[in-house]
């Protein structure tokens, strides 16, 4: 199963996107109990695209919310393809698809 | 070399193949490492914009709560009335402040929600980028638990 979850609802022309992605998001700065910092890995980049052309990016740091919630609006329509993507500091990448309700 | 081996490599190949069609069009926004890993919020937008000169705008809308509870998960949500291309996020005193940049292209609503981490009580700043010039919005969140680790 995908890593991400969209829900996307036109109104008025308009799509209302909200996406959750499961990622750790490790700051770097918390410590095991050995006193050994755990290795930052977080999303550095996400991005929307719909028709073939990029509705949304985003560039993420460190302080973004373990699995973080995303939300954004588009022009668009019912029916309309959308697809998003992200991109982690250690080159993972994942994407889910989903169509405009 | 043995027929193994040959379809081994064939195997790894249209494995490599596939992941490549399955993102025909995957562009990034490049990843900005000065502007991020930077504690100064000042550095920050020299970075991001190429200059920090802004004026604080009530045309932004930054929803933010009072006080959370909880610095690890604290809601925002950023929007205007504005044109803009760009809309940025900064928690003054973490120790990295930016938090994210979202590039708003033509026929995207200028609006941004997520979550994001907070150490400690401090300011938090919405930037936009509009026809060039820099807009802020500020507010004030008082954290009881902080969310940055450490």
């Amino acid at each position: 199963m995908s890593s991400i979850r969209i829900k996307a609802k036109e109104r008025n022309g308009s799509v209302d996107v909200k996406t959750l992605m499961k990622h750790k998001m490790e700051t770097g700065l918390r410590k095991k109990k050995d006193g050994s910092k755990i290795p930052e890995n977080w999303i550095t980049d996400v991005t929307a695209e719909s028709g073939g052309k990029v509705v949304f990016s985003a560039a993420f740091n460190t302080s973004i919310s373990k699995d973080p919630y995303l939300a954004f609006k588009f022009a668009g329509k019912k029916g309309d393809s959308l697809t998003i993507s992200w991109k982690d500091n250690t080159g993972k990448t994942d994407s889910a698809q989903t169509i405009v309700k | 070399m043995d027929r193994r081996s040959i379809l081994k490599i064939t195997g790894t190949l249209s494995a490599a193949a596939a992941a490549t069609l399955a993102f025909p069009r995957m562009v990034f926004a490049a990843y900005n490492q000065k502007a991020f890993k930077n504690p100064k919020v000042e550095d920050s937008l020299n970075e991001l914009f190429g200059g920090n000169a802004s004026t604080p705008s009530g045309d932004i809308k930054l929803k933010a709560p009072d006080i959370a509870e909880n610095g690890a998960v604290v809601p925002i949500e950023i929007s205007t009335s504005m044109k803009v291309d760009k809309i940025a996020f900064m928690v003054k005193e973490n120790p990295n402040p930016l938090a994210i940049v979202a590039d708003i292209p033509a026929g995207t609503e200028p609006m941004v929600k997520t979550r994001v981490r907070m150490g400690k009580t401090t300011q938090v700043t919405a930037v936009v980028s509009s026809e060039g010039k820099l807009y802020t919005a500020s507010k004030e969140v008082k954290v009881t638990i902080g969310g940055c680790g450490g």
